[in-house]
């Protein structure tokens, strides 16, 4: 590591922005070696490249379109090896304290050659940011959930998702196409997206936006209960008995 | 461009009878006048409507050619003391009197005495509404309107200046001649944005400062930002609150722009109608905008209330969001020379002579007035 050059990626949505970092980190080089491996203008972006350059270090802006660099931080832990993450932004504002409450590190635009310098020397001696101290930023929601297949990050759009299920260790995230398998908690999930899902049983939480509607179900014992139907999936989901007032209150929604 | 004339604080002011604010309030005033002495003149309250019905029968072409005159009169009248001023609005007052009972009684006899009680309630109404005009100028007196203004000047967001300071940085040795460029326009910029801004400017100085600062962006978004400049009929030389357009362009950006990969265009339109400058906004609406969409209404609100101290209610901004863009109309009167108005703010008024460029089809919001005749 110490010989290795120190492999770098810069990911900023302004073209002036990344140039700039550019010509700072060339400067850097006669100092500490490095190696720029390349740039992206935003978060997905950085991913797909890291997938199959892997790099030691990222220098992401924090404000991007598509996918910020929080997110891109978050997702970058999936990775066999995750690189460190060093978040670049151009305000100082309340959202900065939140990265040294947290001792995140990050660096204000325009960016002084000195600093980089001793922010790039600090770099093998760096871990990457846990998920709990990322979570901690304000941040917009995620926009993409991120499994892990065969060493490879797979992002799954939100948009895309029609429900997700807990089952023993793992989550299921089911989308029209396929079935995915997700480590996190489904409490959390439920916090972090509460708008777009609506939890129908304690371990089950369906996508609005997929829901078409309700079934009344009678099975042998003569017991009913009510069923959700989801747009571009066959299989339907119980609704639990504690949660039936999702389907008076979703019902009067989809009828007003 | 004309000087710009600063108002004496403690002198009484004449209205700007060209003010539709002012014309709204008289017409109230003095129809409300009218009904009470209506009321209290009929014998039992049953009466009470049809001595109402006959007394605005004689009040409202009385009015009307009061402010008629008035209106004609207002850039003389403006110019002149308090006093002479009342003099000669009381004299407009007892003359179009004269007129319009001279007629009525050639029409139809009217009992001796009439002449003398309406000229009598026309001179205390103008007293009392010259009062009433007077109290509302120093209530809304130039210290209080300019405290406003100031603590109202168009604050730039922190994020672009950095961001800015940082691309022109980027070109310092890849394209030397670029970054001078930029800086020149930072420079000019910043210069607007840190004057006093409470006098107003001509809509071309907005306008250059506006492309300036669309530079300045595109140097930082490049093809993501297409700018849309619609500005061959603009009249240039009307007067604008100065920022007035830019902290919009701001918010065109910021919400429109920047939080899309894909490009999106920013159209400015701006065009004269009927003696009214008109300027219309648009900008891409992206509905997943989540955290990047708040703090737009305080650019609005604060554009909105520069105008309404301006031009009271001569002025308006409207927003409108539609499926995919999100569009900001504002519609201000054409002036083009400086005095004092009725507020006691700096406001406009002067002659409306240039051919008007009547663009039919276009949104345009009018009020319809008696009294009130168009540009």
């Amino acid at each position: 590591m110490a010989d290795s050059p120190l492999r770098v990626l810069v990911v900023d949505d302004e073209a002036p922005a990344r140039r700039r970092l550019r010509e700072l980190l060339d400067d850097c080089a006669a100092a500490l070696p490095l190696a720029i491996i390349g740039e992206a203008q935003h978060g997905r972006e950085a991913l797909d490249l890291l997938q199959n350059a892997p790099a030691d270090l990222v220098l992401t802006d924090i404000h991007m379109p598509d996918m910020d660099g929080v997110e891109l931080a978050r997702h970058l832990l999936k990775l066999p090896h995750p690189p460190v993450v060093i978040f670049t932004t151009a305000f100082h504002e309340h959202a900065v304290q939140a990265f040294e409450v947290n001792a995140i590190d990050y660096l204000m635009k325009p960016i002084r050659m000195q600093r980089l310098l001793s922010a790039l020397h600090k770099v093998p001696r760096l871990k990457p940011v846990s998920v709990e101290k990322l979570a901690q930023l304000p941040a917009t929601a995620r926009r993409f959930l991120s499994v892990t297949e065969r060493s490879r990050v797979v992002l799954v759009p939100l948009e895309d998702v029609v429900y997700l299920k807990a089952e023993l260790k793992y989550i299921t995230i089911r989308t029209s196409q396929r079935e995915y398998l997700l480590e996190e908690s489904l409490t959390k999930l439920e916090t972090e997206f509460g708008a777009r899902f609506v939890r129908v049983h304690r371990n089950c939480l369906a996508a609005r936006d997929h829901i078409r509607g309700f079934e009344r179900r009678v099975n042998d014992d003569g017991d009913a209960h009510w069923e959700v139907l989801l747009a571009g999936v066959t299989e339907t989901l119980p609704v639990s008995r504690r949660q039936q007032f999702v389907v008076r209150d979703m019902g009067r929604e989809t009828a007003a | 461009m004309a000087a710009i004339i600063r108002q004496n604080s403690n002198r009484p002011a004449l209205p700007d009878f060209r003010n539709l604010g002012t014309v709204l309030r008289i017409l109230v005033a003095v129809n409300l006048g009218a009904a009470v002495v209506a009321l209290a003149r009929a014998p039992q309250a049953s009466a009470a409507f049809g001595e109402w019905v006959e007394a605005t029968g004689v009040v409202e072409p009385y009015l009307l050619l009061v402010l008629a005159v008035l209106w004609a009169a207002s850039p003389w009248l403006i110019r002149m003391r308090f006093g002479m001023g009342a003099a000669v609005i009381a004299l407009v007052t007892v003359i179009a009197g004269r007129v319009i009972f001279g007629a009525m009684d050639a029409l139809a006899p009217l009992p001796p005495g009439t002449l003398l009680r309406w000229l009598l309630f026309g001179l205390i109404a103008v007293a009392f509404l010259l009062f009433y005009f007077h109290l509302r100028a120093r209530a809304l007196s130039p210290a209080i309107t300019e405290a406003r203004l100031q603590a109202l000047q168009a604050r730039i967001r922190p994020h672009f200046l950095f961001n800015s300071i940082n691309a022109v940085l980027s070109l310092i040795r890849s394209n030397p001649k670029r970054a001078e460029t930029a800086l020149e326009d930072m420079a000019d910029l910043f210069r607007v944005l840190m004057r006093d801004n409470r006098d107003l400017t001509p809509l071309e100085d907005e306008v250059l400062l506006c492309r300036q600062y669309l530079e300045l962006e595109q140097l930082r978004l490049g093809d993501r930002l297409t700018v849309d400049w619609n500005v061959k009929s603009m009249p240039g030389d009307a007067l604008v609150p100065p920022l007035m357009l830019q902290p919009l362009l701001e918010n065109a950006v910021y919400h429109g722009i920047e939080p899309s990969s894909t490009p999106g265009t920013v159209s400015i339109n701006l065009f004269l109608s009927r003696g009214e400058v008109h300027a219309i906004l648009k900008n891409p609406y992206r509905a997943t905008g989540g955290s990047h969409h708040s703090g737009n209404k305080m650019a609005l609100a604060n554009v909105r209330e520069r105008l309404a101290l301006h031009f009271d209610a001569e002025a308006s901004l409207e927003s409108r969001v539609t499926k995919d863009s999100y569009e900001v109309h504002i519609r201000i009167p054409y002036r083009t020379e400086v005095t004092s108005s009725a507020t006691g703010a700096p406001t406009v008024t002067g002659p409306m002579p240039d051919p008007e460029d009547d663009r039919s089809g276009e949104a345009n919001v009018r009020l319809a007035m008696p009294g009130v005749a168009g540009g």
